[in-house]
C-alpha cells in the first residue's frame, strides 16, 4: 500500500513538474504584435523614455544632468525577495543592449523575456510596460539608440531561494502579466483620462510602487494606487487616489504642478525615490502631465494601502 | 521674594520645555520655509506681479530661515530624534556631514539670490530654480515618508 502511495505521489509529482515546466516557459510576442512595431521615431521615443523613468533605475545612483543618460546600471533595489541590480542598458554591444534588435526590446518590455529566452525578474516593471503600444516600443528603441555606449557590467542580483529560480517567474507571469488596462472606464470617458491611464498604467508604471503587493509580489488591483509600504527602501509610498489619506484635496492643476515643479499645494517638496520620477515628469509636455492628473482624479478612491503608523513612544 | 524667584524659574523652565522638542522646532522652520517659497512661486508663475522690494524681503526671509537652520542644525537634529512623529531619515545621522553640506549649499544659494537682488521676473525665475532644486535633492536622501 505504502509503496503504491509513494508510486502515485511520484507520478503525480512528476506530472506536476512536467506541467510546471510547460506552464513556466517564456512566451515571446507573436508575429502579429511584432508587425505593429513600425520604424520608430527617436523624438517621440524621448517622451516615452522619460515617461518610463528608465534612467531612474538604470543610471548610476546619484547621477545628475547628462550623466542620467549613461544607462550603466548598478543601483541596488533592496526588497524582501533579495537585492535586484538593474543592468547596463546603454548602447554598449557587450555590456549593454547595443546588440539588441527592436524585437528584442519589445520582448523584454512587453513579455519580460530576454534575447536568450530567459525570464526577467519583474523588478523590471514589464508587468506595467506590457500595456504599452508596440509602436511606442519602437520609438523608445530609436531614442535609446541615440544614447551613449558605456562599458561595464552591473553586479548580479542577489536573491534567496526560491526566488533565485528564474523559471518560476513563468508561473508568476501567468497570474500578473497581461496587456489589459487596470481601470475600466465607461464609454464617453474624456480623452485626457484615457491618455493619462495609458501613461500611468503603462510606461509610467506608477502602480509598481503606489499599489500594495500580495505575498507573491503581484500588485493588488483592488487597492490600485492606494499607497503601500515601500517594496524597496524604507517608509511608505503615498496613497495617490482620492480616498482617505490620499490626494483628494488636490485639484487636477495641483497634481500637474507637483509633477512639473516638485511642490505640493502647501509647498512641501517631493522626496525620496519620487524626486527622480518628478524630474522625469518635468520633461513631459503640459498636456501629458494634465492627462496623468485627470486620470488620478478619475480612479476609484481607496483608503491608505499601508498600515497606520504606530504612535510615537 | 524667594517664591517669586522660584515661580519665575519654573515659568522659564516650562517655557524652554515647550520649545525643547527638536522635531516640532524643525518642522516649524520647514513650514515657514514652505510658506515663503510658496509666496515666491506665485510671482515666478505670474500669478502675482513682480515687485522688486517685496521679492527681496521674501528672499531675505528665506535666507534668515536658512541661517537659523544652519546655526541650530545640531540642536534641531540631536542624536535619537529620528524616532517619533518625524519623517527625518536615519540617513541624516548616518551621514551628518553630507546632510550639513546639503543645507549649507541651500543657504549659499539663498544668500546669492539676496546679494543679486533680482530686478525682474526672469532673473527671479533663474534664482528660484536654483534655490528650489535643493528641496528635492535634500529630501531625496534625507527624508522618508511614514504612514
Amino acid at each position: 500500500m505504502l509503496k503504491k502511495l509513494a508510486g502515485a505521489a511520484l507520478v503525480l509529482g512528476g506530472v506536476g513538474a512536467v506541467a510546471g515546466w510547460f506552464l513556466s516557459a517564456p512566451v515571446r510576442l507573436d508575429a502579429e504584435t511584432l508587425a505593429q512595431l513600425g520604424p520608430g521615431d527617436a523624438a517621440r521615443g524621448k517622451r516615452l523614455f522619460y515617461a518610463g523613468g528608465c534612467t531612474s533605475c538604470h543610471s548610476k545612483p546619484g547621477s545628475q544632468g547628462d550623466a542620467r543618460l549613461q544607462l550603466v546600471g548598478g543601483l541596488e533595489l533592496k526588497t524582501p525577495f533579495g537585492i535586484f541590480v538593474p543592468p547596463n542598458i546603454s548602447q554598449d554591444a557587450k555590456d549593454g543592449i547595443g546588440a539588441w534588435s527592436v524585437e528584442d526590446l519589445a520582448n523584454a518590455m512587453l513579455k519580460g523575456v530576454s534575447p536568450s529566452g530567459e525570464h526577467f525578474y519583474p523588478a523590471f516593471p514589464y508587468a506595467s510596460y506590457a500595456r504599452m503600444k508596440p509602436a511606442d516600443i519602437a520609438d523608445l528603441y530609436a531614442f535609446l539608440k541615440t544614447l551613449p555606449a558605456v562599458a561595464g557590467k552591473a553586479p548580479a542580483n542577489s536573491l534567496g531561494f526560491p526566488f533565485n529560480i528564474r523559471r518560476g517567474i513563468g508561473l508568476w507571469k501567468r497570474l500578473y502579466l497581461n496587456d489589459q488596462p487596470v481601470i475600466a472606464f465607461a464609454d464617453g470617458t474624456p480623452e485626457p483620462v484615457l491618455a493619462g491611464r495609458y501613461l500611468v498604467e503603462g510606461p509610467g508604471h506608477c502602480g509598481e510602487c503606489h499599489t500594495p503587493r500580495d505575498f507573491t509580489g503581484g500588485t493588488t488591483k483592488s487597492e490600485w494606487l492606494a499607497g503601500a509600504t515601500a517594496a524597496e527602501g524604507k517608509g511608505i509610498v503615498p496613497n495617490i487616489t482620492s480616498g482617505e489619506g490620499g490626494i483628494g484635496e488636490w485639484s487636477q492643476a495641483d497634481i500637474a504642478n507637483y509633477l512639473e515643479t516638485g511642490f505640493t499645494p502647501d509647498f512641501d517638496s517631493v522626496g525620496g525615490a519620487m524626486v527622480d520620477v518628478q524630474r522625469n515628469m518635468a520633461e513631459l509636455t503640459p498636456d501629458d502631465r494634465a492627462a496623468i492628473a485627470a486620470y488620478l482624479k478619475a480612479v476609484p478612491p481607496h483608503p491608505n494601502g499601508y498600515p497606520a503608523r504606530k504612535p510615537a513612544n | 521674594m524667594r517664591k517669586l524667584v522660584i515661580a519665575i524659574s519654573m515659568l522659564a523652565f516650562a517655557g524652554s520645555a515647550a520649545f525643547a522638542d527638536p522635531i516640532l522646532d524643525r518642522q516649524a522652520l520647514m513650514k515657514d520655509r514652505g510658506k515663503i517659497v510658496g509666496g515666491l512661486s506665485k510671482v515666478v508663475k505670474g500669478e502675482e506681479p513682480f515687485d522688486a522690494a517685496a521679492v527681496l524681503t521674501q528672499l531675505q526671509a528665506l535666507q534668515a530661515n536658512a541661517e537659523k537652520f544652519d546655526t541650530d542644525v545640531e540642536t534641531l537634529f540631536p542624536a535619537g530624534s529620528d524616532t517619533g512623529d518625524t519623517t527625518a531619515s536615519p540617513k541624516i545621522w548616518e551621514d551628518m556631514a553630507g546632510f550639513k553640506t546639503a543645507e549649507q549649499k541651500y543657504l549659499a544659494d539663498t544668500k546669492a539670490a539676496v546679494a543679486a537682488a533680482p530686478a525682474d521676473v526672469d532673473s527671479l525665475k533663474a534664482q528660484f530654480g536654483t534655490i528650489a532644486s535643493n528641496c528635492g535633492t535634500c529630501h531625496q536622501s534625507y527624508r522618508i515618508k511614514k504612514g
